[in-house]
């Protein structure tokens, strides 16, 4: 590096040089795109078969007149940048500009690559065929309908079993994880974060280890486990089981929540007369409210989208769970279900997840990334 | 792991004194304790038991299983009489996956926040906000819908292939032909690797775009005014300042990548189902099958053993790695 903070001077200016260059390039290009995006709009407005129907002019006309606005905002934007050039013989301003525009560019694309896979469920959930597929890409499909939606929600499933057991079993399941998780893995992570005692770290090291078991790793013996205690096929032995998947993170996010929380507080409490465990209960617990909130909604995602438990220990078709019926909705089990139906399950299964996971996601981070480093 | 404590180092007294005093603590954990004990502990020790006997499917009906040493592992490892089963293959293929998805997913995630960290940026909120969905959604529930894209004729993206009047026939999920074969080190890559693999890109770099929004964050805004009067690039001050500062956040965020990514079930399983040809099987969704389809809970127990072994292999590897160039410990 010292040789270039050296001879700084001429670097920069041969830089700035190169660089306007391009800008300059970029700003001609973007200007040529505009009044071409002007011209495709009013070719694609002009030009349409003359027996169209209105259904299908009026995505046309309207993808026509965004090409043109789009056209019109990039010509305005860029006029006036290379007026602003043309005065002031000043380079940066086209850079500025090239550079912000290839950020937003970039950002787009992105976007539409993230929107491209949710539009099109969100399209094929309005499809009003029943067993013909999709053979055009539309945002609103002709005679859209919320018919899927109906149907899911009253028959979702060749099993006997209806769209309220499923959500009320796929509820308690999540539901159970959750409380489960927060209660068993708050008071444990008290532990690893107040006390310090011999197998604190090997117990620590224990609950991550089994984040490195695959998941359904332990799917023989668990089945033959609960099948001779009699809780395979419940959704109480499934709620344990999941909790043992949601408990690595649970323990973790809590410890790093926990050793963020002064220990004056608890000292102060003790001093006035407190015991540890009330210390813990009237102090701590307060206090950890938003990491417990975090924990539980980590623990109600799990139980609520888990699948492989599900799927190879409930026989019994009003036990099932939301993800047992989607996953029969595709695939060679799936010949006789529509997509629109399949796709509605899916909005209707991800509604909750995603509204839990918005609410969480900042905390969540924040959780990781405490629980990462101090570890 | 300092932690406050008001209890005497263990160390300097009789280990008796040390469990007594750490009565508390075990009663708290105590719960913690028996469901892992029951749920994963004791599964994995009855796992390790089940991996040297014939355990079937007959023998769920209390029947006793026969022991039979090392067979299942030598089975495992030499071959399953199923079709399209090489270990080596699975193994090889799993670690390809795993590194390229972690990659991908850093790179696109870091990109995307360093973008999105622009003071002033139009539209930030709502990218940020946008951005999230694809993490937010059940991993299954993206499976099945990036399944139903990938089809033939009728999925997403050979229609929107077909709108742009490109060939939109391309058989993603289907097609047998490798697009990369080099059989030397057993790396056998399909069209539906591809697929697969941008389906699980689309929901993973979300994840590590957070966190890496969270770290950028906590970079003083002095660096880069420093950098700016020492006439540094953007570039520069992407490599000497940005990366650098968010690493101590990115390398444990990459670890847990590694990790879920290996063991990701949910998107292989449900956008190809391990095919054409097992050929995009990966280890959790063969040892799934291996119980599921063919009920050999023995042969399973040896085969996720394995895994597990491996597993904890890598990370142990990638850990040191990671520490090895860390300049943050030394």
């Amino acid at each position: 590096m010292a040789h270039i903070q050296a001879h700084t001077s001429p670097a920069r200016r041969a830089s700035v040089s190169a660089g306007g260059v391009m800008a300059i390039g970029w700003t001609a290009l973007a200007i040529l795109l505009s009044l071409g995006l002007v011209v495709l709009g009013l070719y694609v407005i002009a030009v349409r078969p003359a027996a169209s129907d209105a259904t299908s002019a009026v995505p046309k006309v309207a993808g026509g007149l965004v090409a043109i606005a789009a056209g019109a905002i990039i010509l305005v934007r860029y006029s006036r940048v290379a007026r602003a050039y043309s005065r002031e013989r000043d380079v940066r301003v086209l850079r500025e500009t090239m550079n912000a525009d290839l950020v937003q560019a970039f950002l787009l694309i992105v976007l539409a690559s993230v929107l491209f896979p949710v539009l099109w469920i969100l399209s094929m959930s309005l499809d009003p065929r029943d067993f013909s597929r999709p053979t055009g890409l539309t945002i609103i499909p002709p005679g859209a309908t919320l018919d899927a939606y109906a149907r899911v929600l009253t028959n979702p499933s060749p099993n006997p079993v209806t769209f309220l057991q499923l959500l009320r079993n796929s509820l308690l399941v999540a539901a159970g994880t959750a409380a489960l998780a927060v209660a068993v893995g708050t008071t444990a992570a008290y532990a690893f974060s107040r006390f310090n005692f011999p197998g604190r770290r090997i117990g620590m090291l224990g609950f991550v280890l089994v984040l490195m078991i695959p998941p359904g790793g332990t799917l023989a013996p668990l089945f033959v486990l609960l099948t001779a205690v009699g809780l395979r096929t419940s959704l109480v032995g499934l709620a344990i089981a999941y909790t043992s998947t949601a408990l690595p993170f649970a323990i973790w996010n809590m410890k790093g929540f926990i050793d963020a929380l002064p220990f004056d507080l608890e000292e102060a409490a003790m001093i006035d007369g407190c015991s540890r465990t009330q210390g813990f209960l009237r102090v701590i617990l307060p206090l950890a409210v938003p990491g417990m909130a975090v924990t539980a909604l980590w623990g109600f995602l799990t139980g609520w989208s888990e699948f492989i438990l599900a799927w190879t220990f409930l026989s019994d078709p009003p036990t099932f769970t939301l993800p047992m019926v989607l996953r029969g909705m595709v695939g060679q089990y799936a010949a006789g279900t529509s997509w629109a139906m399949f796709s509605a399950m899916s909005i209707v299964m991800s509604i909750p997840a995603v509204m839990v996971f918005f609410f969480l996601q900042r905390y969540l981070v924040s959780g990781l990334a405490a629980g990462g480093v101090k570890g | 792991m300092a932690a406050v404590t008001p209890t005497p180092q263990p160390g300097k007294i009789e280990v008796g004194k040390a469990l007594w005093e750490g009565r508390l603590a075990y009663l708290y954990i105590l719960p913690a304790f028996l469901i892992m004990a029951f749920i994963t502990f004791y599964p994995i020790v009855y796992q390790v038991w089940m991996a040297f006997t014939n355990f079937e499917l007959r023998h769920l009906r209390l029947q006793n299983p026969e022991f039979v040493g090392f067979e299942n592992f030598v089975r495992v490892l030499g071959g399953l009489p199923i079709p399209n089963y090489s270990f080596g293959r699975i193994l090889v293929f799993n670690i390809v996956w795993t590194f390229v998805n972690v990659f991908l997913h850093v790179t696109l995630g870091i990109l995307v926040a360093v973008a999105l960290n622009i003071k002033n940026l139009p539209g930030k909120r709502l990218y940020r906000s946008l951005f999230i969905i694809p993490w937010a959604l059940p991993s299954l529930v993206s499976g099945m819908v990036w399944n139903n894209m990938w089809h033939e004729r009728f999925g997403a993206v050979n229609l929107l292939l077909q709108e742009l009047g490109l060939p939109g026939n391309i058989r993603w999920l289907q097609e047998t032909q490798p697009v990369i074969n080099i059989p030397q080190i057993g790396l056998v890559l399909p069209l539906s690797f591809f697929a697969v693999l941008i389906a699980n890109v689309w929901l993973g770099w979300p994840f590590m775009m957070s966190i890496a929004t969270g770290a950028l964050q906590s970079i003083p805004e002095e660096l880069y005014e420093a950098a700016l009067v020492d006439g540094a690039s953007g570039w520069q001050k992407l490599w000497r300042i940005t990366l650098p500062m968010i690493r101590p956040a990115m390398v444990p965020a990459t670890m847990i990548g590694i990790m879920m990514t290996f063991n990701q079930f949910n998107v292989i399983y449900f956008v190809t189902g391990g095919g054409p040809l097992g050929l995009t099987q990966i280890l959790v969704t063969q040892g799934f099958n291996l119980v599921n389809q063919q009920g050999w809970y023995g042969v399973a127990s040896a085969f996720n053993l394995i895994v597990f072994l491996i597993l904890a292999v890598i990370t142990l590897i990638t850990n040191r790695i990671s520490r090895a160039t860390e300049p943050y410990y030394a």
